[in-house]
């Protein structure tokens, strides 16, 4: 045979040989027993060969690009350390952005490791099935180079100590773990829509670029690495995320009500989630490029929005919560960083008041709020750390039933009115953020009702140190709890001003400008 | 139009893909941030591996791409020849 | 002002994280794999039952009839994370992308006796579909699996699978075009001998424990298959008879199958330690599939080897029973427990 005469096969056509042709249809076993999960939430697929490869990756330039990003990330990741990068970050208040970081983000990339490998398995069309499998390999790239790159400083600094421990016990942390517990016990197709679209395609440019590239300017070359690096995987399954939309949409008109429900969802779900994000670009980065206000509006409302008119299309609409989101984006992070200041005693990072340098940067970012609103807030904490009681909340909050955060948002058009609603289910009263939570759980009561609260297993005594007697003369029990947290009273937590971490950095930067 | 836009790490190598996509896309805005190129276009934006190329100097293959890549937004469709980024359908 | 930050030696405050540092002690550094694998799955207070299967939590120890104390019990003697992982694969892709472009640009497919060119498509393109029952396999196990430290490598080990079943692709476009993986496939799905494999093959993917599938696919499957292809019929019979190039181009699949046994073995003797219970199971297991496996493959190795084939699966068998037998496993012949 002449090698010559054979047609040259192009990048499309190549890769459908190499990934869709490999399937086939059982007669030994009934396709529904070797992919038993693709019935029962109502989505119809009628022909999973209309599938369209986003990226096409074989395995073995996979392997052959991963293998050169790690290659770098990880000489950047050493050198970082050998030369003691962490001294040169341009405040030690940065670091504890990266504490929340830790202990959040890894195990939401390890969920999505998890969930993805068992779409990967469970949903029926190869093309689909391979592009999963990428994103469960690439997720749990994600959660090693984030420990990997963050390891170092929990050699130097406190709060990084026992993120695992923590991630499955500390009050905020089950924001995150609720989220995406929620996403992975959900059937494949809300799955892919509540992570590969919603949160991947939707939000997490929101995450990653304005924030890492806030750690590139912050002198963080560590965080900036294993940011960009993720980020670069994240554009396949950003576009993973659109083509599965675009495909259940255009397989069968009756998917749409289904969609749209779970867009509704879980772009709510996401956006609650990235309350926290809002203040790390507001009050936790010493420099800040962009505030999280407009990170938002060029992220979300631009970009999201452009998402959104061409999915017009097949009927999509924009969700209903983006309208409370526009109102909220004035006062998001304060709201948060102003919780998490007072909360101070029972978090795993240092809180501080910003300074007045700062409030004027975050008065020009927010103008029609913050000196209003905030400011003489946290001015009246700074004249109660002056006279030496340093405002600490000692009180359990009340969580919201479906996101986990405390009743901390305001009524969109009252911001002197926390947002508060409740509903009675089976005789029990269960409450919520916002009508959006709220309308979550009214949909799925069974589901949320199972919901592990923090605060609410604190009250019921599930939450105290290994062998603890709650009944002893001299039980403490706050002090119990910090105990099951693993948290280091005084170490880990408290006002920054005062911390040995506060105390360290200085005396290290120090010997590193003397001789 | 709708903007797409894709991001870049800043590092020599991207520098050349930047230049090629900024030739080939007249309308394309270049907005430079820490350790990031970010490049929006209404529409539409191609890249060209001819054009990177050219520039680099070396065989270029577009895959490579995804190892300066940060973000984009639009439908991908993605050739041997070139790497299209649109709203337009 | 610069300041040169390496010149200043700081005493660390601890070495490792304390999860990590509860099982390997305080007093030194972690390895990345250690860091990168331990306790790194979620495993308490989780929240929500699984709608796909509600009798389980999401991460729960009880999918499989093995019971481990500590699921962290479980090494990849390879260590491999993503990076150390990516990185070994990699660089087999590279020496199998060399031999590809060697027996490519020199033409040497067609330098093979048509009726062993022949006879390597017969036997391998249809193996593109069993490498990809294979990735499913370990991807599932990855999924519904308990603890990172064995859920881990069956992702790699899934990929690894993809892998493959696109090198088989590749020689079948190299030694023929795209017409002989249409034909492959039409054999994988009505020719009569490799129905008992494909039966195999559906059989392996409705298993729902998955520990038991780990023994039916990686330990036995694997086991007898690869030796039985790769070491015996393309690096021996394929070779003597002109066929070397196609050997080049399946170096990839004997070093996987080399370097992967090691994490097999060393995961099914762990277990296996663990208890009698454990031992017992996995002998069920392995009595089971190996009798299923090796009907399965009698058809594959005539294909290969004709009248020999059956002497050339005895082979293969003995050399896996040894192989077996170095894992606490009690070999049983026959059915199911």
């Amino acid at each position: 045979m002449d090698m010559n005469v054979k047609k040259k096969l192009g990048l499309k056509e190549k890769y459908a040989l190499m990934t869709r042709s490999l399937g086939w249809e059982t007669s030994y076993e009934p396709m529904d027993a070797v992919f038993p999960q693709t019935r029962y939430e109502g989505i119809r697929i009628h022909d999973w060969d209309k599938w369209e490869d986003p990226f096409r990756l074989t395995m073995d330039a996979y392997w052959k690009y991963q293998a050169e990003k790690e290659r770098k990330l990880y000489a950047i990741v050493d050198a970082y350390a050998q030369n003691n990068g962490h001294l040169g970050v341009t405040d030690a208040r940065y670091i504890n952005a990266l504490k929340i970081f830790l202990s959040a983000v890894p195990s939401l990339e390890y969920n999505a490791h998890r969930g993805f490998a068992r779409l990967g398995r469970e949903l029926p069309g190869v093309g689909p099935q391979i592009a999963c499998q990428m994103q469960a390999i690439d997720e749990i790239r994600h959660a090693q180079t984030q420990i990997h790159s963050l390891s170092n400083y929990n050699r130097f600094y406190n709060g990084f100590h026992d993120w695992k421990h923590m991630n499955d016990r500390l009050w905020y942390l089950s924001v995150p773990k609720s989220f995406f517990e929620d996403a992975c016990t959900c059937g494949p197709f809300e799955f892919i829509i509540a992570i590969g679209f919603s949160f991947e395609y939707v939000l997490t440019n929101l995450v990653f670029v304005p924030f890492i590239s806030g750690a590139a300017y912050n002198g963080d070359m560590g965080a900036m690495t294993f940011g960009f690096s993720a980020q670069s995987d994240e554009a396949r399954h950003m576009t993973l995320g659109l083509e599965v939309i675009k495909f259940m949409l255009e397989q069968d008109p009756a998917n749409l009500p289904i969609i749209q429900a779970w867009i509704d969802k879980w772009v709510w779900r996401g956006v609650r989630l990235l309350s926290i994000v809002a203040m790390l670009m507001d009050y936790m980065l010493p420099k800040r490029i962009m505030s999280w206000k407009e990170a938002w509006e060029v992220y979300f409302e631009e970009n999201g929005m452009a998402l959104f008119k061409d999915l017009a299309r097949y009927g999509i609409k924009v969700p209903d919560c983006v309208e409370l989101i526009k109102k909220e984006k004035d006062h998001l992070s304060h709201q948060a960083w102003n919780a998490f200041y007072t909360a101070g005693k029972m978090t795993n990072f240092h809180t501080w008041l910003p300074t007045e340098e700062e409030m004027d940067w975050l008065s020009s970012k927010y103008p029609d709020t913050f000196d209003r609103l905030y400011r003489p807030r946290f001015e009246h904490y700074r004249e109660m750390e002056k006279q030496g009681k340093r405002f600490y909340n000692t009180t359990l909050p009340m969580l919201c039933q479906v996101c986990q955060i405390p009743m901390l948002f305001t009524e969109a058009d009252d911001p002197t009115q926390i947002s508060y609603r409740q509903v009675t289910h089976q005789g029990d009263k269960y409450h919520f953020c916002s009508d959006h939570c709220q309308h979550i759980f009214e949909r799925e009561p069974d589901k949320y009702v199972e919901a592990w609260l923090p605060a609410h297993q604190i009250w019921q005594g599930n939450c105290f140190a290994e062998g603890a007697d709650p009944g002893a003369p001299d039980f403490d029990p706050l002090k119990s709890v910090l105990d099951y947290w693993h948290l280091v009273y005084g170490r880990d937590n408290l006002d920054f001003e005062g911390s040995e971490d506060q105390k360290n950095f200085a005396a290290w930067r120090a010997q590193a400008t003397r001789n | 139009m709708s903007k797409v836009f894709i991001a870049l790490q800043a590092n020599e190598d991207s520098r050349c893909i930047v230049d090629a996509i900024v030739a080939d896309n007249p309308e394309a805005t270049v907005n430079l941030q820490p350790a990031m190129v970010k490049i929006d276009m209404p529409g539409r934006l191609v890249i060209r591996r001819t054009s990177i190329e050219e520039r680099l100097g070396r065989d270029f293959d577009l895959q490579e791409v995804q190892v300066h890549l940060i973000s984009l937004s639009g439908h991908v469709d993605e050739t041997e020849d070139e790497l299209t980024l649109s709203w337009d359908r | 002002m610069h300041i040169d930050l390496r010149t200043v030696a700081i005493t660390p405050l601890r070495h490792t994280f304390d999860h990590i540092a509860r099982r390997i002690g305080a007093d030194k550094a972690a390895s990345r794999y250690q860091e990168g694998t331990l306790d790194i799955q979620p495993s308490a207070n989780l929240q929500y039952r699984p709608t796909w299967d509600p009798a389980h939590q999401l991460y729960d120890p009880a999918r499989t009839a093995i019971v481990m104390q500590d699921w962290y019990a479980f090494k990849d003697p390879r260590q491999f994370y993503y990076g150390t992982y990516t990185l070994a694969r990699a660089r087999m892709q590279e020496a199998a992308e060399a031999g590809f472009d060697f027996v490519e640009t020199r033409g040497l497919g067609d330098l093979m006796p048509d009726d062993v060119r022949r006879r390597a498509l017969d036997v391998l393109v249809p193996l593109r579909h069993v490498a990809y029952g294979a990735n499913l396999n370990n991807v599932g196990m990855c999924a519904y699996g308990y603890g990172t430290a064995v859920t881990q490598p069956c992702m790699y080990q899934g990929m690894d699978h993809l892998g493959i079943a696109q090198y088989l692709t590749r020689i079948g476009l190299w030694l023929a075009g795209p017409a002989e993986l249409e034909d492959g496939r039409s054999h994988w799905l009505g020719d009569g001998r490799w129905q008992p494999l494909r039966r195999q093959v559906e059989n392996s993917l409705v298993v729902k424990d998955w520990f038991e599938l780990f023994v039916a696919q990686n330990l036995v499957q694997d086991g007898l298959l690869y030796p039985l292809v790769y070491a015996h019929f393309v690096d021996r019979r394929l070779n003597a008879e002109g066929g070397a190039a196609v050997s080049m181009v399946c170096a990839f699949m004997n070093e996987w199958f080399a370097e992967s046994s090691r994490w097999v073995d060393a995961t099914v003797k762990t277990a296996a330690a663990e208890s009698p219970a454990n031992a017992a199971l996995i002998a069920g297991w392995l009595a089971h599939w190996r009798g299923r496996v090796r009907e399965a493959l009698l058809p594959v190795a005539e294909l290969a080897f004709d009248q020999d084939g059956e002497k050339v699966l005895d082979t293969v068998t003995e050399a896996f029973d040894a192989r077996v037998a170095k894992l606490g496993v009690a070999l049983k012949e026959g059915g199911h427990v």
